[in-house]
């Protein structure tokens, strides 16, 4: 088991790595640092000084990958993609375009990201399940059919839709809840009710539809025509049988989503003004502040690895028939 | 016996499907009885509606088929007419059913324990750590070596067999007063089947509970049933007491289906045939629906649906049933020891002893590594096949026996090269192919070739036959003219025994049957020397495995070909090879002339295969040797022998190194220590 | 004179259109393909999403022909162009496009919505809501006029798309006859009793019921905004329209510009296998540990930085946006193609170990004819089906991308630009619905029925889901 996660730790180095060259080209070979000075101070009326300045406040003005000026190793490590790259593995993100710390900024923001995501994910997967049960169980009847159309209409449905409307039906004419913002500790509950209520509602339809397919495809198998010649009740058969089985790649799928949680919704957050990771990205974006937008990249990846770990591992402990090796 | 009331009574069950938006009618009038500890066998080929039979009892039919008609009576209660939750108290209480395939029927991720105590608390009320007790006591029951362990362990932790004894743990639990068994061994090896088979009949002895036992195996009808009902396209053609069903069959398609089994007694001659293949489910026509199958089908067969006609123990549903055709029922059977070998035709012996050998493999071996750790090293080697060494001539049959995960198949791709061998040589023609490089290799493919087992994996879908054929010319002989490829075609299909319209259409067209004679036409279109033949019949119908039989039979005398025959079915190697290799865990124990190897098996394991072989004939039934335990893993053979473990008569020296080949009689090779000395 | 414009995405568009066609020319022929999209039309469900799919492309088309008029010149002088470069579409509903009032008006208003001063004609200034430019300009008294012209109006439209839809209906029924060799009479009751093996029946209704939307809002469309307008007047109406185009670009352009990439490495790494694999599966690993919308956006925003170094490779602002919107589609590609990448690698994995592919290989057929003639052609109902179940979800991504500030061009017309610049404005009392309503509502109707649409694909090719 160790051994087994050591070596997924290694493999998730070259993965690494590669989600910074990736970074790297975009960032700084698609466009020289001076192509993106001159973007940032505005296009007309830039002069040289100021472009250089730009460069110099946030380390870009150094060759790219090799520096010629330096002398042995210093060759390579002398160099933007050296300098960039290398901070990023230590989770030293440098300085946003503000001038402030990206990765104490992260730290902060992860809480509210998290207050947010994490019920929308639980709540939504018990009420996924629940409702996908609900139609298996009264299969091929009126019910199930009338809960497929349904799904099938509200995934249809813009995310953005969901949002809108929730703000303007809860907040805005019937004034339950503020219409956005946020506050610490216990305070945040009425923040946080509708947002986490439209992001449920939004997943339900795709989500309580693949579940079905997934316990419907479950039920065709021959261990549960074996359970029913002993006698068991439709529901023991479902409950006991089905479910244990359904539920394998139910979990092990929405464990690679966890790490994933802190990084936040960007679109919701941004509509509830909550001050998350996804609202800070979004935001990055929009003043088209790249380091930001670099960190951001770069720690999606990495949550997205440790996802990946962490599903193997959920395996071995729901799944009796996986071991580690 | 007469007298007693029928424990079941199916009375003209009919079992309807839907498909496409048509109905098709599956099971179409089916009566029978079933008395207390009797087994009673329903026998017939694929898709004649036998297992839909035993769901329609159960009611257990997957959601697009349900009982249109009939009834079925289980001691004078009618099941169709039950509710559902009655029906429920029914099912694993008083009928319990096994299913085929073991491997599938478990639930996977439930311990085995807790799978047959959930009959146990259902039906039997036992809670508790009474509950495991029980499940322990029913595990040892049915045979599992050390239960108090294995009732803790998960389906994927056994074997075939020890799934299958544990189905059948878990349907005793319930201490049903009927077992329906489908298929319980279809899915097994042959010496596991003669296991399982020995169970079931000492528990119904134990039980007194009445068997419904599904097959298509007449061998094992024969050796386990009491009672006879033969089913063809949805209905029973023919009922009789065991005993006199295998002494005279009444009906014309139960005669047949004891003509084409293949065996030793009709070497060298022409199995019977029936022509066409088995009809889809549900396919019905007015008349006899044998009538366009039958070689005795009179006028009237085609247009009158036949009467059900009473017989002393039985009955069967057709127009010429006679009392006094016994006799000729035994003559078609050919199983009789009188005609013995006296059959003309190419007997191996006329052969000169040692034709010079088209293909010579030495010491072949495939091992695949298996990784671990850190760094994927190679910490063993499942050894597939581990030193096979074999020598083929021209136009003749060498058959490579042995049950599944010896290494038969992975040999086989591996002296074509479709597998990288790891060591060893594989002379062929001259030339060894194992170090033959790419284009070279290339070249040498036209003069091998392979027919597989799958009729439906081995034809691409997304082609037309005649592509089909095709491919092998024009990858091999790329000098020939399309309108040459087209008119080769053409007579490879005639010489397969296929219509020439046949080359437009594509392989779902065809049956099972007709899809394998598709396959051998594409592998003769390179005029090969040698065809591996991988297990051809294995996934078809007994009436249409002789059709192909006899195919290659005929294609070895007209075009002198060599045939690796493998298989793990003896009847089928009994009929048609010259020589045979037995294959135990990547290893060959016994080798030589067929006659030799079978009538005076020397290695333990070749005698208890032998033994363990259901067969129709009673007199040819020998005692089954029992091998205790399953195939070990060709990852950790055991020390010394590989057979060691399983072996009634180990030794000693056993222990202590693998047996080198000796050899008894003319060209007749064995491994075994038992034969050390002179 | 007019002269044609060929935009990028306009090529791609009659690319992928050309494609679709030989497809299903080659799949006339395939029983494999043929049988499962027969499936698709015997469906009652495949039947009535085609229909209104249909219209939407057919609106898309015509939005995808593009020119620039010419302008009036002097006789004399060569013929001059306009700069802007217009499609059918822009000239079909010019009224439409040019009718432009100030600024906000609810749909089928008479009266701007917010009061202005406005001056009366007895002299004097008073704050009030003015008279809309165009928007009912015809009526002398609205409060009174408004709503008997509008149902008159409507109910002339309706009656003119009974009679167009009584024409298609007879039509229709004239051919049925014709094939079927049965008379017209025949034909009409079999269609209508829905004993074609075809349901026409369905499809008609559907199309039925598209006319009877269409033809009043067209007709109203003249001289009211159905719709409204929106902050700087424009019709929203003409907007969504325009903005079917975008949805439908981004949702097939972008699978057409992935599925070169996912196809050929998904198979190479499933045959091949070793090296060849470890180099794919660490490619799609890679691209796919990125978070998608991430990955979208920090492109985007370099092809921003990148367009805006290099002005000069665009002569209009059309082209401009035309080229953001095509590098859209080509980046949603790169980052969406590892899963349908990762499906077909998983499947040529079982295929190779198939038996017919080892006989292939028996016979020494080359690795390049192994994969086009028994790979390929068994995964091509994989592709099929993904490449309509994506659609959808590119669709509704759009508008999220356009809300974050890396979807397409400012100036271009999509339902996120819609959406976009309509939400700043609910804060407003009463509040501008209209927008918001009108891009959703098209948007839904159009996901709605290409989902639909996906799932009888799926459970036609899918040999799974037919049992």
């Amino acid at each position: 088991m160790i051994a087994y996660i050591l070596r997924r730790a290694l493999y998730a180095l070259p993965i690494l790595l590669g989600v910074n060259v990736i970074t790297f080209v975009l960032f700084f070979m698609v466009n020289t640092p001076d192509d993106m000075a001159r973007m940032n101070l505005g296009v007309k009326h830039v002069t040289q000084e100021a472009i250089d300045k730009w460069k110099a406040e946030r380390g870009y003005d150094k060759p790219l990958l090799y520096n010629a000026a330096r002398q042995g190793a210093r060759k390579l490590t002398d160099t933007i993609f050296f300098d960039k790259s290398v901070g990023m593995f230590a989770f030293d993100f440098g300085r946003a375009d503000d001038g402030r710390d990206i990765a104490r900024e992260i730290r902060h923001r992860m809480g509210p990201s998290l207050a947010i995501a994490l019920p929308v994910f639980a709540v939504g997967l018990a009420v996924n399940i629940t409702f996908a049960l609900v139609m298996v169980f009264f299969r091929a009847s009126y019910l199930d059919f009338v809960g497929v159309v349904l799904c099938v209409a509200m995934m249809s449905i813009s995310g953005l839709f969901y949002i809108i409307a929730g703000q303007y039906l809860v907040s805005k004419l019937w004034h339950l809840v503020p219409i956005s913002g946020f506050a610490d500790g216990l305070d945040a509950f009425k923040f946080l009710v509708l947002p986490v209520a439209i992001g449920v509602v939004s997943g339900i339809g795709a989500g309580a539809r693949w579940y079905r397919t997934l316990f419907l495809e479950e039920m065709s198998r021959d261990y549960v025509r074996t359970a029913r010649a002993k006698g068991l009740s439709e529901a023991a058969v479902l409950f006991r049988h089905v479910l244990q089985n359904a539920l394998i790649p139910i979990l092990t799928g929405a464990v690679v989503v966890i790490p994933l949680l802190f990084m936040g919704s960007l679109i919701t957050e941004s509509f509830f003004g909550i001050p998350g990771l996804g609202s800070y990205t979004i935001d990055a974006i929009n003043a088209q502040d790249f380091a930001v937008v670099r960190a951001m990249v770069f720690l999606g990846s990495f949550l997205y690895i440790v996802g990946l770990v962490l599903t193997d591992i959920s395996y071995t402990l729901v799944d009796p028939r996986i071991r580690l090796e | 016996m007469t007298g007693d009331k029928p424990l079941l009574l199916v009375e003209d069950l009919r079992t309807h499907f839907a498909a496409e938006g048509r109905t098709v009618c599956a099971v179409d009038g089916v009566s029978f009885s079933l008395r207390r500890g009797e087994t009673f066998a329903l026998v017939g080929e694929s898709g004649c509606g036998k297992s839909i039979t035993a769901l329609s009892i159960l009611r257990l039919l997957p959601e697009a088929g349900r009982v249109a008609g009939g009834s079925v009576q289980l001691d004078g209660t009618d099941l169709l007419a039950l509710p559902e939750t009655a029906m429920r108290d029914v099912r694993g209480r008083r009928i319990a059913m096994i299913f085929q395939e073991p491997q599938s029927s478990l639930n996977p991720v439930m311990t085995v324990g807790r799978q047959i105590g959930e009959v146990l608390a259902r039906h039997r009320g036992v809670a508790g750590a009474a509950r495991r007790q029980r499940a322990v006591e029913l595990l040892a029951a049915v045979g599992i070596p050390d239960p108090e362990r294995r009732v803790d362990e998960y389906p994927f932790q056994l074997s075939g067999g020890m799934k299958q004894r544990v189905m059948i743990a878990m349907a005793l639990a319930g201490e049903p007063d009927l077992l329906i068994a489908d298929e319980p061994t279809t899915a097994l090896d042959v010496t596991i089947q003669a296991q399982v088979l020995e169970l079931m009949r000492e528990l119904q002895q134990r039980t007194g509970m009445a068997m419904l036992l599904i097959t298509h195996d007449l061998g094992v009808v024969a050796e386990n049933a009491d009672r006879v009902a033969v089913m063809y396209a949805g209905e029973i053609v023919e009922t009789a007491a065991a005993g006199e069903f295998f002494a005279a069959p009444r009906h014309p398609y139960s005669r047949k289906l004891f003509a084409s089994l293949p065996g030793t007694a009709k070497r060298g001659q022409p199995l019977a045939t029936i022509p066409g293949s088995v009809p889809p489910l549900g396919s019905a026509a007015a008349g006899c629906r044998f009538a366009n199958r039958c070689d005795r089908a009179e006028a009237r067969c085609r247009i009158e649906t036949p009467p059900w006609v009473e017989t002393a123990t039985g009955g069967a549903r057709c127009h010429l049933v006679l009392e006094d055709e016994g006799g000729k029922g035994k003559d078609e059977g050919g199983r009789m020891k009188d005609e013995g070998k006296t059959a003309a035709g190419d007997q191996p012996s006329s052969f000169s002893p040692q034709p010079s050998a088209l293909l010579e493999v030495s010491g072949l071996k495939v091992w695949f590594p298996v990784r671990k750790g850190l760094f994927k090293r190679a910490v063993g080697h499942v050894k597939a096949v581990d030193g096979v060494s074999l020598t083929l001539a021209a136009g003749r049959t060498l058959a490579l026996v042995g049950e599944s995960g010896c290494g038969k198949t992975t040999a086989g791709k591996a002296i074509l090269r479709l597998i990288e061998p790891s060591g060893g040589k594989v002379v062929f023609a001259g030339a060894d192919l194992a170090s033959l490089e790419r284009e070279a290799l290339r070249r040498q493919r036209a003069a091998m070739q392979i027919v597989f087992q799958d009729p439906y994996a081995s034809l691409n879908p997304r082609m037309r036959v005649a592509e089909i054929v095709e491919e092998g010319m024009a990858a091999l002989l790329p000098t020939m003219e399309a309108t040459a490829r087209r008119e080769r075609t053409a007579a490879l299909l005639e010489q397969v025994g296929l219509p020439a319209e046949a080359a437009l259409r594509y392989p779902h067209e065809f049956s099972g049957g007709q899809r394998q004679r598709i396959a051998i036409a594409r592998a003769l279109a390179v005029n090969p020397r040698l065809i591996v033949c991988d297990e051809p019949t294995s996934a078809l119908d007994v009436s249409v495995q002789a059709q192909i039989l006899n195919l290659l039979k005929g294609l070895q005398e007209e075009l002198g070909l060599a045939y690796l025959f493998i298989t793990h079915n003896l009847a089928v190697v009994e009929y048609l090879a010259h020589e045979v290799a037995v294959m135990y865990l990547g290893r060959i124990v016994e080798q030589g002339p067929t006659e030799a190897v079978l009538a005076n098996p020397l290695h333990p394991y070749t005698r208890a295969l032998l033994s363990a072989v259901p067969t129709v004939d009673a007199a040819r039934r020998r005692e089954v040797l029992k091998l205790p335990g399953d195939l070990p893993s060709p990852l950790a053979p055991p020390d010394g022998c590989h057979f060691r473990p399983r072996c009634p008569q180990a030794r000693a020296e056993c222990a202590a190194s693998y047996p080198a080949a000796r050899r008894r009689g003319v060209d007749h090779w064995v491994s075994c220590h038992l034969y050390d000395e002179g | 004179m007019i002269q044609p414009v060929i935009l990028w995405t306009d090529a791609l568009i009659f690319l992928l259109l050309a494609a679709t066609v030989a497809f299903f020319l080659y799949a006339r022929r395939q029983p494999h393909l043929r049988d499962p999209l027969r499936r698709v039309a015997r469906s009652r469900v495949g039947m009535a999403s085609m229909v209104v799919l249909a219209a939407y492309v057919a609106i898309g088309l015509l939005d995808s022909l593009h020119f620039r008029p010419a302008l009036p010149g002097k006789p004399g002088a060569g013929v001059q162009y306009a700069v802007e470069t217009l499609s059918v579409l822009d000239w079909l509903a010019a009224p439409l496009r040019e009718q432009v009032e100030k600024t906000y008006s609810a749909p089928l208003a008479t009266h701007a919505y917010a009061k202005e001063v406005v001056e009366l004609p007895g002299g004097g200034e008073a704050r009030d809501f003015p008279r809309l430019k165009y928007g009912g300009a015809q009526l002398a008294d609205p409060a009174a006029d408004k709503w008997p012209d509008i149902t008159t109006r409507a109910f002339k439209a309706e009656a003119m798309a009974l009679a167009g839809w009584f024409l298609a209906a007879v039509g229709l029924c004239a051919w049925l006859a014709q094939r079927g060799g049965e008379g017209l009479s025949a034909a009409w009751r079999d269609v209508w009793r829905g004993k074609t093996p075809i349901p026409w029946r369905t499809g008609l209704l559907t199309w039925g019921a598209l006319l009877l939307l269409a033809f009043p809002a067209v007709a109203l469309s003249t001289h009211y905004h159905i719709l409204g307008t929106d902050k700087v007047g424009q019709d929203v109406f003409f907007q969504t329209l325009k903005s079917v185009r975008t949805g439908l670009v981004i949702g097939t352009l972008t699978t057409l510009v992935m599925l070169p990439f996912a196809v050929l490495l998904g198979i190479m790494a499933g045959y091949f296998r070793g090296w060849v694999d470890d180099v794919i599966q660490y490619l799609y690993t890679t691209l796919n540990s990125i978070p998608g919308v991430l990955l979208i956006a920090a492109a985007v925003l370099m092809m921003q930085v990148w367009m805006e170094s290099n002005p000069d490779l665009f002569d209009t602002v059309a082209a401009r946006a035309d080229a953001r919107l095509f590098f859209l589609c080509a980046i949603l590609g790169v980052t969406s193609w590892t899963g349908l990448c990762r499906l077909l690698r998983g499947e040529t994995l079982k295929l190779r170990e198939l038996d017919y592919i080892q006989a292939a290989q028996a016979f020494g057929v080359s690795h390049g004819r192994i994969i086009l003639r028994h790979i390929l052609p068994n995964l091509m109902h994989i592709v099929l089906i993904t490449v309509v179940m994506d659609f959808s979800g590119l669709v509704l991504a759009e508008a999220v991308l356009s809300y974050v500030g890396v979807g397409v061009d400012p100036t271009m017309q999509s339902w996120g630009n819609m959406i976009n610049s309509a939400r700043l404005e609910m804060a407003r009392e009463p509040m501008v619905w209209w927008t918001l309503a009108a891009a959703f509502l098209f948007m839904f109707v159009l996901v709605l029925f290409a989902n639909l649409f996906a799932d009888t694909v799926r459970d036609a090719f899918d040999p799974r889901a037919r049992r």
